[in-house]
């Protein structure tokens, strides 16, 4: 591995009941570097990262620089709204310090509209967030909290499903304007999975698209061409493309 | 005085291991556990060790089966749940003698001995600190079962040690109300307290509260009118969260 490889994947695959789900991923991620996931429905996007975590059996390699902290967040983290858990609860499960969270919770945006007050931004992130259940928070909040609560103890890595379903359209460009932003602070590595390829050529290094096998990986403006589209997501794409254009 | 000071020791339990049993949607397991339970009794009145002892068995081996059979079969925990607990049922009542069915089913505090009493306190003892250390991960596994494994939580095991309480509480609420009624001593505090609860720390405290006022106001009621006490703390327990209705939270 080179010094600043942070994880080197040879010749990964995943079987679910004899049928290969992966097949043959070699990629490697650089310290720092943001890596982003694209592929159909079903191509093995989320398993992928829970090999990567080694959540379930795999075959080939996966080596991981020593002494990384990976920090986690799920697709799909719907809450229900009738889960008596309040935000405040569910960030002190992984951190007990109440300073460590009122900063996190700012760098992530939560009640910015009141930054310059402390003592009312207290109160008012106290009242809104903390002291909420969690499944009453808006789409946007709950994201915001979740990456919080990914940031709370300093991870190298960070690995998100994701992160913009379930929020709408003009709240997904500022989830990741707010991912660039803390990337850019906090100089972690990051792999997203994502669906919306706008997002992906203009913020990640390196992409990696996957259809059960890998289509493609590189530097977005290169290898994300028409011929590689057409096969990661078959007659759609170009379907869609010719719309935009017409 | 005896039975009061059992009766609430195993409200107050019943409705804290009630309340995380509410957050994993396992209510109706609970209920259908707690007949399980009745060949175990069945066995041990016939071979005349506590009864205790053989609900808890009897109790045990259903969730090892169920554990056992929900890896090999695929099948949904409701539907093994559901199998064991008619089976049970059916193999409890051919065995168990005529007379001491009513007290199986309806559980009878007013025959209660000094044993019952230091079984309830070390019972109700181990429940809470093994909650309380389990509690944490118990609740992610519930959020998000990848998040917790992504953290190191060995969410299978935590749910096995869960589910094991719930075998000891449910074994000894037997005494207070029964396999029939049991269930609901688990059920009801505990959705009453989630009706009026923001965060995880009042809803556990209420559920506890809630289940201990249950069986104290309950088991007092069924002595001053000479009735029996399961069916009373049961029907307490629904007044309570009847008027938690009115406080709801949304």
């Amino acid at each position: 591995m080179k010094d600043d490889t942070i994880l080197k994947v040879t010749n990964l695959g995943v079987r679910f009941d004899g049928s290969g789900v992966l097949n043959n991923l070699d990629f490697s991620v650089s310290r720092g570097d943001v890596l982003a996931i694209v592929g159909p429905n079903g191509a093995g996007k989320s398993v992928l990262f829970r090999a990567l975590l080694g959540l379930i059996p795999y075959y080939g390699n996966i080596e991981w620089a020593k002494n990384l902290k990976i920090s986690y967040v799920p697709q799909k983290f719907s809450i229900d709204r009738e889960l008596p858990l309040s935000t405040e609860e569910f960030l002190k499960f992984k951190e007990k310090g109440n300073n460590k969270i009122i900063n996190v919770l700012k760098s992530v945006g939560i009640g910015a509209e009141h930054k310059n007050d402390s003592e009312h931004y207290m109160r008012h992130v106290k009242q809104h967030v903390l002291d909420q259940r969690l499944g009453w928070l808006s789409g946007g909040q709950l994201q915001r909290v979740l990456i919080a609560w990914a940031l709370l103890d300093n991870p190298d890595v960070l690995l998100f499903d994701e992160p913009t379903a379930g929020i709408d359209v003009g709240g997904e460009e500022t989830i990741y304007n707010l991912l660039k932003k803390l990337h850019y602070e906090r100089n972690f590595t990051m792999m997203v999975i994502s669906h919306d390829l706008n997002i992906i050529y203009k913020y990640a290094d390196n992409v990696l698209c996957i259809n059960k096998d890998m289509v493609c990986y590189g530097i977005p403006a290169k290898v994300l061409d028409p011929s590689s589209l057409a096969k990661l997501y078959g007659g759609e794409a170009g379907f869609y493309k010719h719309e935009s254009h017409g | 005085m005896l039975q009061l000071t059992v009766g609430v020791l195993i409200g107050s339990v019943a409705g804290y291991l009630g309340s995380f049993m509410i957050l994993k949607r396992m209510a109706l397991v609970g209920d259908a556990l707690s007949h399980v339970a009745l060949p175990g009794i069945a066995v041990a009145i016939l071979w005349q060790f506590n009864p205790f002892a053989g609900a808890f068995i009897a109790l045990f081996l259903a969730i090892l089966g169920i554990w056992f059979l929900e890896r090999k079969t695929e099948l949904p925990s409701e539907t093994l749940v559901g199998i064991f607990f008619t089976l049970s049922l059916a193999i409890g009542l051919l065995l168990i003698p005529d007379h001491e069915l009513l007290e199986a089913l309806l559980g009878d505090i007013t025959q209660i001995g000094a044993l019952d009493v230091y079984l309830s306190i070390i019972a109700t003892a181990v429940v809470f600190i093994v909650m309380t250390k389990i509690m944490r991960k118990l609740t992610l596994g519930i959020i998000s079962k990848e998040l917790a494994q992504s953290m190191g939580i060995a969410v299978n095991k935590i749910n096995f040690l869960f589910l094991i309480m719930i075998a000891i509480v449910v074994a000894l609420g037997l005494k207070v109300a029964g396999t029939l009624l049991m269930g609901s001593l688990v059920i009801i505090p505990a959705a009453a307290a989630k009706n009026v609860s923001i965060n995880l720390s009042r809803y556990t405290i209420l559920s506890v509260i809630f289940g201990i006022v249950s069986a104290g106001v309950g088991i007092i009621i069924a002595d001053y009118f000479q009735l029996h006490p399961g069916p009373i703390v049961v029907l307490t327990a629904g007044v309570i969260f009847i008027a938690t209705l009115l406080f709801k939270q949304k």
